[in-house]
């Protein structure tokens, strides 16, 4: 089985977490954390387009680049999980989003290091540093918002109503994650949910009782917020087709 | 000797000026206005082009956007920086800001409609800053002499980063080649109106030039603007939208036609066409980041009580 399409859910997770971290760029709360946002963001475009070109190098069409398949491929196509497509909310619903992902990631990618696919593994080699960080910063602030006021306490329970039941979804192999490439998720997902729950008990939140949870984005099925964030973000590559820009 | 004279004899022999040392009050206030005015400017700056963030046309033009706009943050905080070690702090000056008792540049009032104008923003606008910015990493004051080193080393690359967006766009399709027209002919009297009023014009400047805040006047930098501008825009095959440009022989200069300085005076005052949106977006980030910077102190202060109870 190929892994063009395990390649573009990679891709697709970055980018489309890139991207949402990017609306922030000028507006955020602090100077240093509006930079420190910004370069996560930087981080998880600079790993998009790694995983792309990879992608596009696999499909042996020339025509297939980077940025053909982020900007000219339609909601459907689109592999990233629920999670990361969801909109910026307030700072609060940011910081978990990102901490919820980054934990994942973390875990990922120290796998992925090791996978049979040498390309994957040496930009899972790369990335990790910057996913260290990553978890390292989201962490710090998630324990800062739940423990900090009781306004910011109760933004953080907002936050987390909002976005856990798109946390499970991460762990859930989708058709294309049974190649002998990929990472084993069920070898994650207890390292995952332990360190949640470190983080979770600083911050003075709870994780909400086990339910039912959204799922799809994998499979190219997604919430309403990726229509509008592909509709921006393509806008000029669908307006003036086949330009270089 | 009067601490006047020192201050004057080291400004006129060319040693910095440093926080510690002796200085008149004037040259504070001076400073700090300049200086805040310009932190203000880097990250009100920062949203028009944080606008075509979310829109670039490919990834790496999106990725290089993003390091832009972080940068001009980083630029906003070496010149808080800088400002603060004449005594004002960072709050004090962002209530300035959003009071309106400070201004920022006025060229960050103008909207960002297309594309081209992230390559006219790094072209024309960040070209004419380093005009203005490049002889004051001489300036006498330490700390603003030191930010602006590092700050003009970046404005470079964004400038032919700009330059750059817009000769792809020229060689591009015709409606890449009238988006880049359109933006030059939108930005480029605004970018020669940031030099500022006439000299005989411009009320601050002669105390400036004596403190060596200042080294050359509004008009010489603008005309070295106009003159390089008039070469670059050649390799481009576009225009500047000013009939009067013409070489003069005798100046060994470009003459160039009447500068608009009502429009300037109407910006400058409030009534530019995004003014009201530009102040509001900093005000709203700020007011709704106030529960942010709470939460991070009262857990800082929490954390704190911890350390100090063990």
């Amino acid at each position: 089985m190929s892994s063009i399409d395990y390649t573009l859910h990679l891709a697709d997770n970055a980018l489309i977490l890139g991207h949402r971290n990017s609306e922030w760029t000028g507006h955020g709360p602090i100077l240093e954390q509006d930079i420190a946002l910004s370069n996560i963001a930087l981080d998880l475009i600079g790993q998009a387009r790694y995983l792309y070109q990879y992608a596009a190098r696999q499909t042996g069409k020339p025509e297939v680049t980077e940025d053909s398949l982020a900007f000219l491929r339609d909601a459907w196509d689109y592999r990233n999980c629920l999670l990361v497509e969801q909109a910026n909310g307030d700072w609060g619903k940011t910081i978990l989003r990102q901490f919820f992902f980054s934990a994942y990631q973390f875990f990922f990618y120290e796998r992925l290091q090791h996978s049979t696919d040498n390309e994957l593994a040496a930009i899972a080699e790369k990335s990790l540093k910057e996913v260290t960080y990553h978890l390292r910063w989201s962490s710090e602030w998630t324990i800062r918002l739940g423990d900090g006021t009781e306004e910011s306490n109760r933004r953080m329970r907002a936050a987390m109503d909002q976005l856990w039941k798109f946390t499970g979804e991460l762990f859930i192999p989708a058709s294309y994650e049974k190649i002998a490439a990929a990472v084993d998720l069920s070898s994650i997902k207890p390292l995952w949910e332990e360190r949640v729950s470190e983080v979770l008990l600083q911050a003075r939140l709870e994780k909400p009782a086990a339910g039912w949870g959204q799922t799809g984005g994998k499979e190219g099925r997604h919430t309403e917020e990726l229509g509008y964030l592909l509709a921006e973000m393509q806008f000029l590559q669908r307006a003036y087709p086949g330009n270089e820009w | 000797m009067s601490f006047e004279k020192t201050f004057q004899d080291k400004v006129d022999q060319d040693i910095r000026i440093e926080p510690k040392d002796w200085m008149p009050d004037a040259y504070r206030k001076t400073l700090i206005r300049q200086i805040s005015q310009h932190a203000h400017s880097e990250i009100v700056g920062m949203l028009p082009e944080a606008n075509w963030i979310t829109r670039a046309p490919s990834l790496k033009r999106k990725a290089t956007l993003i390091a832009k706009v972080q940068d001009e943050a980083g630029h906003g905080l070496y010149l808080y920086s800088a400002a603060e070690t004449l005594g004002i702090s960072r709050d004090e000056m962002l209530g300035q800001l959003h009071s309106g008792k400070t201004k920022y540049s006025s060229i960050f009032n103008y909207p960002t409609i297309t594309w081209a104008d992230m390559g006219a923003i790094g072209w024309l606008v960040d070209g004419a800053a380093i005009m203005n910015q490049v002889p004051l990493c001489r300036a006498s004051f330490g700390p603003y002499a030191r930010a602006m080193v590092r700050i003009c080393k970046e404005e470079s690359f964004h400038q032919r980063q700009g330059f750059e967006i817009l000769l792809v766009l020229s060689k591009g399709s015709e409606a890449q080649r009238r988006m880049c027209q359109d933006a030059i002919d939108r930005w480029w009297w605004p970018s020669v109106m940031m030099f500022g009023p006439n000299d005989d014009a411009s009320p601050n400047s002669e105390l400036s030039m004596r403190w060596k805040i200042k080294r050359f006047s509004n008009d010489e930098l603008r005309q070295k603007f106009i003159d390089v501008c008039v070469e670059q825009v050649k390799l481009l095959g576009m225009t500047l939208p000013d009939p009067d440009l013409k070489w003069n022989e005798e100046k060994q200069h470009y003459d160039f036609g009447p500068i608009d300085w009502e429009e300037f005076k109407n910006v400058i005052s409030g009534n530019g066409p995004c003014n009201k949106e530009r102040l509001a977006a900093r005000v709203q980030a700020h007011e709704e980041g106030a529960w942010v910077r709470e939460a991070a102190m009262a857990h800082a202060e929490k954390k704190n009580k911890e350390k100090n109870a063990a």
